[in-house]
């Protein structure tokens, strides 16, 4: 049975010369799958909007309607979580949920998967939990502690609360990271998994027998393949989702740092 | 034992801990429809606060899951 892995190994598509980084070291600056694969999503976003707008008129046609609901979508997402203020963060929030769709989608569809490395997932966590610190700093300035001090909490349990509110704090990109990562990962494993017992069990029939015993059980692998892929175009949407939702209720924690709502 | 069996065991036994995620998320969405059963009108409006729940619990099923990755391949 071929290795369930191996559709995750990056390999070179076009060599590009070396990039020396001060202080980091040597770059590999060559064109991969995962590259591709990214490129590939970039642009099938770009594409599908830009066509879906180009003749934007005032009763929508097919392609517009799903383009402005996705739009809404993640407008009512952003200013449900953060409030009026949401607006002013949705062009990051919309660009997350686009891309990690679209990259997931064709992971599908496609050989590759991005979203399958951990070093696509992380930065992109890295990327939020930045913005997020960013933001709190430049909306906050020194008020910033009060995200790990929340407030009526007496002095003695804040001996306790306060390093947990850290330590939640620091796990947060690392969470989205493996979040994204594991579930596409887990998912296409068990994909192939599933694929190489219809192979393997239809190789054991072909020997005729008592190998024709794995008929129905190659019948239901392949089954099994078909129902996962129908959770798979889920799992697909959701993770997309669940990661703009989280950057949402994280940037709702320094927006609104201090008042709920 | 061989170190390599002892790894394999030991990736298995890391994934277990996907068994408490797996009980979290079912008790997040029974008692989602629990309460959405009972009043269908206010469902709606939780359903993200339903998938965020199910995300911050999988997510603990999932650092079990990318353990034993990482226990199987290292």
């Amino acid at each position: 049975m071929a290795s369930p892995m191996h559709q995750f190994e990056i390999h070179k598509i076009v060599e590009m010369p070396d990039f020396s980084l001060p202080g980091v070291g040597v770059i590999d600056m060559a064109i991969t799958n995962s590259t591709v694969a990214m490129m590939l999503a970039a642009a099938v976003v770009i594409l599908f909007f830009a066509i879906t707008t180009a003749k934007a008129a005032v009763v929508p046609g097919r392609a517009q309607v799903v383009a402005e609901g996705i739009f809404s979508y993640i407008d009512d997402l952003a200013t449900g979580i953060i409030g009026h203020e949401g607006r002013a963060f949705f062009p990051y929030v919309f660009t997350i949920f686009t891309f990690i769709l679209a990259m997931n989608m064709l992971g599908l569809f496609l050989v590759f998967t991005a979203t399958s490395q951990l070093a696509v997932t992380a930065t992109l966590g890295v990327m939020t939990i930045l913005l997020v610190i960013l933001v709190g700093f430049i909306r906050n300035g020194a008020n910033m502690y009060k995200l790990f001090v929340p407030a009526g909490v007496p002095w003695y349990m804040l001996i306790l609360v306060t390093p947990i509110e850290i330590i939640s704090f620091l796990l947060r990109p690392v969470t989205l990271a493996l979040r994204l990562f594991g579930n596409m990962l887990g998912g296409h494993v068990a994909l192939k998994v599933f694929a190489g017992f219809v192979v393997s069990l239809g190789a054991m029939a072909a020997g005729g027998g008592l190998g024709l015993l794995g008929i129905p059980g190659a019948a239901l692998s392949l089954g099994g393949v078909v129902a996962l892929t129908a959770l798979e175009f889920l799992v697909a949407f959701l993770q997309a989702f669940v990661f703009a939702v989280l950057t949402c209720v994280y940037l709702n924690d320094v927006v609104n740092l201090g008042h709920h709502h | 034992m061989e170190a390599e069996a002892a790894k394999y065991i030991g990736a298995g036994l890391a994934t277990l801990g996907m068994i408490g995620a797996g009980i979290g998320v079912g008790t997040i969405f029974g008692n989602f429809l629990n309460g959405a059963t009972r009043n269908p009108s206010a469902a709606a409006g939780q359903f993200t606060n339903l998938i965020l729940g199910a995300a911050l619990t999988e997510a603990l099923g999932i650092l079990a899951f990318v353990l034993g990755l990482v226990i199987l391949f290292s």
